[in-house]
């Protein structure tokens, strides 16, 4: 749930104060404190739009642009999704964030016996290209950038975006689409995961090459520090983890033989915000500057828009509480302000309600009305990174940069990124930071308001999203049509060629592209991968 | 000595949000229990094969995506089946409280939403499995 650890004396002063990244506040910041650590105004900040990026990476910030808002949204059969889509366009939301159901992102098809009881429950269910045939009709895929929340089996959902883009007439290269596409955090966080370490980051690896070479406007990955936090560790790490991903997945393009200026720009971020307001302000900034840093030292880069830090700041789902659920609502508002003041470019908000349910209609449009409210009414486009300068947040930026790069070192120490997954480490320190999380507030000595403080008042009711059986039997359905009305001999080459360059390790993407428009299903692309590849097994953390 | 209460901790199904799983496994771990982690992606079949091999006193179920109904009577179906509806069984996560009686009716008496302080949760375990043996 994130919040600081406060030390106080008997009369309730506050004698510490502990960020989750370890840092202590002190009650007074002056020049001094600047001085104490060196900070250089020239080095450190620069002008927003110049190198290293602390203060954003567009010179007139929110001035010139606004935040794209894409509310995580998808439930049901595609057509149920589509109406959604439609609804949060007509109140101005600027993008859309698909969700997918478990037995998709798990590469299961509906009516896989795995998949019972999961079809269309925590996202919209997917077959074929059929369904997002319905999905997406009537939203203009060259205005509308697409966030696809999907990891294990993004290949094939990316294939199955673009096959769907041409087939209502859009160019590929006019089409923006964001696949999640990123395995590593879901082997430590969110557990989406299908195949062994190194066959799935070879796959993240084909997604890269075949955007930088036929999907110019889709940004192949975006690294998710986010549920790394949720799941546990501080924010501190959530960068240096997110950042050493990233490095994995860069390092898997280079060895093809690219230079890092041709392909990194693509990269964009998922990352979370909750806890301490002033840890989140530094904690963007700072990843800001160091994650320039990284890309000209580390590697080279030599392009400036290879250096920007782009990405979704948002959420806060962790940060929301079951208890007393309307508190979230304000919570909302200031995880959206603090996403604001650390320069986010995209952002969404998890609604209310996420702690009961999939969001409601009413719980999906206040998240969005937050975001309106920031924007419109109380002054977050008036100027470009307005907290820096102040002596606090300089130096706690600073700090945070240099808990960041510590925890960026023991990855390195250990070998990177795979090594550090395959082993556990990374799981054994979430987890372990999760459990101490959980024993603080269960003790007391960390407040969540609601939860252990100010417990009293009425329990409130939330509506629950009503899971329809009868979407999922409507799903089935349609996957039965398409099996027996598609060309099943063709598909069944397909399936083989894109078996043959699986194995012989060419990228994946062309065949994937070719089994989409031939209506292969999601189960039967999966398998294919899944016969050469084999499976990931967890390393016990316990 | 007292023998030690052997739990398994079993995420069922495709839902792989696994922080709650973890840190009742170790809460349990450090109240005395023995206790076993499934991993992530389990079917009902795997878990009650792993329940019946580690000889486990408990199952304990995290699941939050949603499809605790579902899964839940598949599990209680096939303990009968099997005949081993000696081992207690208890279910955690994103549970709705209209679901309770339903999970009651199941069979299933340990019902502990998230947020349910680990005193509450180990001292059911404890005081339920001793009044078994």
């Amino acid at each position: 749930m994130g919040v600081a650890r406060y030390i106080k004396n008997e009369k309730d002063e506050i004698l510490e104060v502990i960020l989750e990244s370890g840092i202590r506040v002190k009650p007074v910041y002056t020049n001094k404190d600047l001085e104490d650590i060196g900070f250089d105004p020239e080095k450190d900040l620069a002008l927003p739009g110049e190198y290293p990026f602390t203060r954003g990476i567009h010179p007139l910030g929110y001035r010139s642009r606004e935040w794209t808002t894409r509310q995580y949204t998808g439930f049901g059969t595609p057509k149920e999704t589509n109406e959604r889509f439609k609804l949060m366009i007509s109140h101005g939301q600027t993008g859309l964030n698909v969700a997918f159901d478990l037995p998709t992102q798990m590469g299961l098809d509906s009516d896989d016996p795995l998949a019972e009881g999961e079809v269309g429950r925590v996202g919209m269910a997917v077959d074929s290209i059929r369904d997002f045939e319905i999905a997406f009709e009537g939203i203009p895929l060259d205005r509308i950038g697409v966030g696809l929340t999907i990891n294990a089996v993004a290949s094939i959902i990316l294939a199955m975006f673009q096959a769907t883009a041409e087939k209502f007439g859009y160019k590929k290269d006019r089409i923006s689409a964001t696949p999640q596409n990123d395995i590593l955090k879901e082997m430590i966080g969110r557990g989406a995961w299908i195949f062994p370490v190194k066959p799935s980051v070879r796959l993240i690896g084909d997604v890269i090459e075949y955007c930088m070479k036929e999907l110019p406007r889709t940004n192949p990955v975006s690294v998710c520090g986010y549920h790394i936090r949720e799941s546990g560790c501080t924010p501190a790490q959530e960068i240096a983890y997110a950042f050493q991903i990233a490095n994995t997945y860069i390092e898997e393009v280079l060895n093809r033989g690219y230079q890092i200026d041709d392909f990194v720009r693509g990269f964009t971020f998922n990352l979370n915000v909750f806890g301490n307001l002033w840890e989140q302000v530094a904690k963007f900034r700072a990843a800001r500057k160091l994650w320039a840093i990284n890309l000209k030292e580390r590697y080279g880069a030599k392009d400036k828009r290879s250096l920007f830090l782009r990405g979704i700041f948002g959420g806060g789902g962790y940060g929301m509480t079951k208890a007393q659920p309307e508190n979230n609502i304000i919570r909302g508002a200031y995880y959206a302000l603090a996403a604001a003041l650390g320069g986010a470019q995209t952002t969404a908000l998890c609604s209310f309600d996420e702690a009961y349910t999939i969001p409601t209609p009413r719980a999906a449009l206040l998240s969005l009305r937050t975001f309106q409210i920031l924007m419109e009414e109380i002054g977050l486009r008036d100027t470009v990174d307005p907290l820096a300068g102040s002596y606090f947040i300089e130096t706690l930026t600073k700090q945070m940069e240099e808990k960041i790069v510590e925890e960026m070192k023991k990855i390195d120490e250990i070998g990177g990124m795979i090594k550090a997954v395959e082993t556990g480490y990374v799981q054994r320190e979430v987890a372990r930071q999760a459990y101490e999380f959980e024993m603080g507030i269960q003790k007391g000595e960390l407040i969540k308001v609601g939860v252990n403080k100010y417990t009293e008042g009425e329990e409130m009711e939330v509506e629950l999203h009503e899971y329809r059986w009868e979407s999922a039997e409507e799903q089935i359905k349609r996957l039965k049509e398409i099996r027996r009305q598609r060309d099943n001999r063709k598909v069944a080459e397909l399936l083989k060629n894109l078996e043959k360059a699986a194995r012989k390790g060419e990228n994946v993407m062309p065949y994937l592209l070719e089994c989409c428009k031939g209506y292969a299903t999601v189960g039967e692309m999966t398998k294919v991968f899944k016969e050469v590849y084999g499976e990931f097994k967890e390393p016990n953390i316990f | 000595m007292e023998k030690k209460i052997r739990i398994l901790i079993a995420k069922a199904g495709l839902d792989g949000h696994d922080r709650g799983a973890k840190v009742v496994a170790q809460a349990l771990r450090d109240a005395g229990m023995e206790v076993i982690y499934t991993g992530l992606h389990q079917t009902v079949d795997q878990i009650l094969n792993t329940a019946i091999q580690e000889d486990v006193d408990v199952i304990g179920l995290s699941i939050m995506s949603g499809a605790h109904l579902p899964i839940c009577d598949k599990l209680m179906k096939k303990m009968k089946e099997k005949h081993i509806e000696d081992i207690i069984v208890v279910v955690g996560g994103v549970i709705p409280k209209r679901d309770i009686p339903l999970l009651q009716q199941m069979g299933i008496k340990g019902i502990f939403p998230g947020g349910t302080p680990f005193e509450e949760s180990i001292k059911w375990i404890k005081e339920n499995v001793k009044s078994k043996s």
